[in-house]
């Protein structure tokens, strides 16, 4: 049933496509925390139309299904503008706008929890308002969160399967490819499964032993 | 703040059985070098007490005392780390095997025994998803095996009797922390028990609230044969209600007897300082 | 030009119909995972906690798709062979499942220490304690995040179009294969569609958590 050797011939290639994986859940992951801080600015604004437009965008994004927009991204948007993306580009945009809207309800509930003093006192100095955001509100709402963010960028990892939709040559769609060669699909799942269990496990791990540390310096 | 040394320690318990309770007979609580500890934490030292059918008994001292600490130990919601306490004779803690050995209680046993007491907390604990009523007639229906009718008779009497006849139907949320309380007074009254343990049961309340609880408490104080085991900060209330009241400071007790001598002629300095912040 | 709206309404009918039963399905699997993990991880007998959280860390730690990709196509070489609807509830389940549990296990916990203290004495039994005071408060807490979760559960649904099963996203790929110059419009009505499948589980969450919440 199992073969190891067969195992071990196409470990190799597997981990070749692991790279294809973990570049396309950093690009996500970054993409999304860039634009999950911009949305979160956003709903903040003074400006009615801004406030609920996103609300209205991020309920949406958040009700429909990433292989979907995937599919709507990478298939649509060449015949609607001028624009034609590689899978990989697409792949990251997808994955950085679905989960942007996640991590901009994380960055918000970090924002919240910044004192209502700390707005006081930057008025109090008259600063501006960029420079309220980035000395003063971000440097004290980001570190408490670091830890959620962190499980969202394990969520990310195990998303990038759903890339091997529109074509990206990922973990997933290698071990498919392997198996549709040699006829034996148990090993590449198998290998492929354990391989995505064994980074989020240690992902997670990393994680807890970092929000340990981190709530032992902010109590400190 | 530091550990009493030997000589505070033989002053702090001389006057120990010196005041027996007014009432007499066999007690229906008996503490016997009863200890608990919590981590490194010692909270009870050794107790030994006793307190009698129909005897209204108040615990009074500092807080971090361990005046709850023995109520709950009562409750069974903790287990003493040395010592007895005993119920109408009875271990409450421990029960005899067929060979007679006395070994940790099981659940069984604990809630044969659980039926002789009642408790009022601190923060009401009433529950929030049912009703007033509801709240009154659980108890009574699943554990006693009350019919419904008798159930509401049962707890419409009560409910009177606090003064809440007109709130049946509605939610904890919608009252007030001193009707919340009352309700809970209620609760427990339905289920009869010998002895009642008040755990500081106006802590919680805004000070204007803190009136009619206490005066539900005394009017059942009045008219009630059940023990009661009254923890609380509220002096007047204490003098008013208690046969015998019990200063305790540091998991100790450090005096006791008739509230008269308790709060006319204190002995030990402890009680002195104490009562001082109180006037 | 005008958009065939109408040419593609049988197939897509059907696909939403399918979508709906696995959701309904897979909802019934992951519940009931939930409740039993969840329960089972504030159990007192060591062996069910351990039990039930090595199926959460585990679950929670697998890329649905691969799971759904390892049930269907590995699972037969070990003499497993499910359809594919099942197949797909199975992954789901098993997935959200382990979600659900954690959502379950921290609505137990949130419930205050007071209301346990409070049924003991009324000397309830642990049974009484457990079902009518304990889970009432925390079924109130958990419908929130459980709704989320059930869009989670719906979303991840489309997922079951890698193994071939006929949901909403697959007939809306074979529509296009008919309509290659309408593709847009396929999508955006796809994506429609399930936005409003979403909005009603979270319409339909709501009106619980009113109910479950009267005493609040």
């Amino acid at each position: 049933m199992w073969n190891w050797s067969y195992a071990a011939e196409i470990l190799p290639t597997l981990l070749n496509a692991l790279l294809v994986t973990i570049g396309a859940t950093l690009a996500g992951f970054v993409l999304a925390s860039i634009l999950g801080i911009l949305i979160a600015l956003g709903r903040r604004s003074r400006f009615a139309v801004l406030r609920l437009g996103l609300q209205g965008i991020v309920n949406f994004i958040r009700s429909t299904p990433l292989l979907v927009q995937l599919f709507f991204l990478y298939y649509s948007l060449p015949m609607i503008l001028p624009i034609s993306l590689s899978a990989f580009t697409t792949g990251v945009i997808g994955l950085g706008l679905h989960y942007a809207t996640y991590l901009s309800e994380v960055y918000r509930s970090g924002i919240d929890a910044v004192p209502k003093g700390q707005w006081e006192a930057a008025t109090a100095l008259d600063l501006s308002p960029v420079r309220t955001w980035f000395s003063i509100i971000l440097p004290q709402a980001v570190p408490p969160i670091i830890p959620i963010m962190g499980n969202y960028l394990i969520v990310i990892l195990k998303e990038t399967p759903t890339l091997s939709a529109i074509t990206l040559v990922e973990l997933l769609l290698t071990a498919k490819n392997t198996a549709s060669v040699s006829y034996r699909v148990f090993e590449p799942y198998t290998i492929t499964g354990i391989l995505f269990l064994v980074i989020s496990l240690l992902l997670s791990f990393g994680m807890a032993r970092l929000e340990k540390r981190l709530n032992r310096r902010h109590t400190a | 703040m530091s550990e009493p040394t030997a000589e505070t320690k033989s002053v702090m318990t001389l006057p120990r059985e010196e005041v027996v309770s007014p009432l007499t007979g066999e007690p229906i609580v008996q503490y016997q070098g009863v200890t608990k500890t919590f981590g490194d934490l010692e909270v009870i030292k050794g107790i030994d007490l006793a307190l009698y059918p129909g005897e209204k008994m108040a615990l009074i001292g500092p807080s971090g005392s361990g005046k709850t600490t023995l109520g709950r130990m009562l409750m069974t919601l903790e287990e003493p780390t040395t010592g007895t306490i005993l119920i109408d004779g009875e271990p409450l803690w421990q029960m005899k095997t067929s060979s007679g050995k006395l070994v940790r209680a099981n659940e069984k046993h604990l809630r044969r025994m659980r039926q002789k007491i009642g408790m009022v907390f601190q923060h009401f604990n009433l529950f929030p998803h049912l009703s007033v009523l509801r709240n009154v007639t659980l108890a009574p229906m699943s554990v006693l095996g009350l019919s419904k009718e008798e159930a509401y008779q049962r707890a419409v009497e009560m409910l009177t009797k606090v003064g809440l006849q007109d709130k049946l139907g509605e939610y904890p949320s919608r009252l007030s922390g001193g009707q919340k309380q009352r309700v809970a007074i209620a609760r427990a009254l339905v289920m009869q028990p010998k002895v009642m343990v008040f755990d500081e049961v106006t802590s919680a309340l805004d000070p204007e609230l803190v009136g009619e609880v206490l005066e539900v408490i005394k009017e059942i104080a009045i008219d009630s044969d059940m023990a009661m085991m009254l923890i609380t900060h509220e002096m007047d209330f204490a003098r008013d209600i208690a046969d015998r009241v019990i200063f305790g400071a540091e998991g100790r007790i450090v005096e006791q007897g008739s509230p008269e001598a308790i709060f006319e002629q204190p002995e030990s300095e402890r009680l002195q300082s104490f009562l001082k912040r109180f006037r | 030009m005008s958009v065939p709206w109408l040419d593609w309404l049988p197939l897509l009918g059907e696909g939403t119909l399918i979508t709906i039963k696995i959701a309904l399905l897979s909802i019934a699997v992951a519940l009931c995972l939930s409740a039993l993990a969840g329960l089972g991880s504030t159990s007192p007998i060591i062996i069910i906690r351990i039990a039930s959280r090595t199926y959460i860390e585990l679950f929670r730690a697998c890329s649905l798709l691969v799971l759904l990709f390892w049930v269907y196509f590995a699972l037969p070489f070990v003499g497993v062979e499910l359809s594919k609807l099942w197949a797909g509830v199975l992954a789901i389940g098993l997935n959200i499942g382990a979600y659900g549990a954690e959502i379950v296990r921290s609505a137990i916990f949130a419930v205050p220490k007071g209301q346990y203290e409070a049924s003991l004495a009324l000397n309830l039994t642990p049974t009484e304690r457990t079902w009518k005071i304990i889970i009432p408060q925390a079924v109130a807490r958990m419908i929130p995040p459980m709704s989320n979760l059930l869009i989670e559960l719906l979303k991840s649904t489309s997922l079951v179009y890698f193994i071939t099963l006929s949901d909403l996203t697959y007939e809306a790929m074979i529509i296009r294969n008919n309509y290659y110059s309408y593709t847009p419009y396929i999508f955006a009505l796809l994506l429609g569609i399930y936005f409003v499948l979403s909005s009603s589980i979270s319409i339909t969450m709501r009106i619980l958590e009113r109910k479950f919440t009267a005493w609040r």
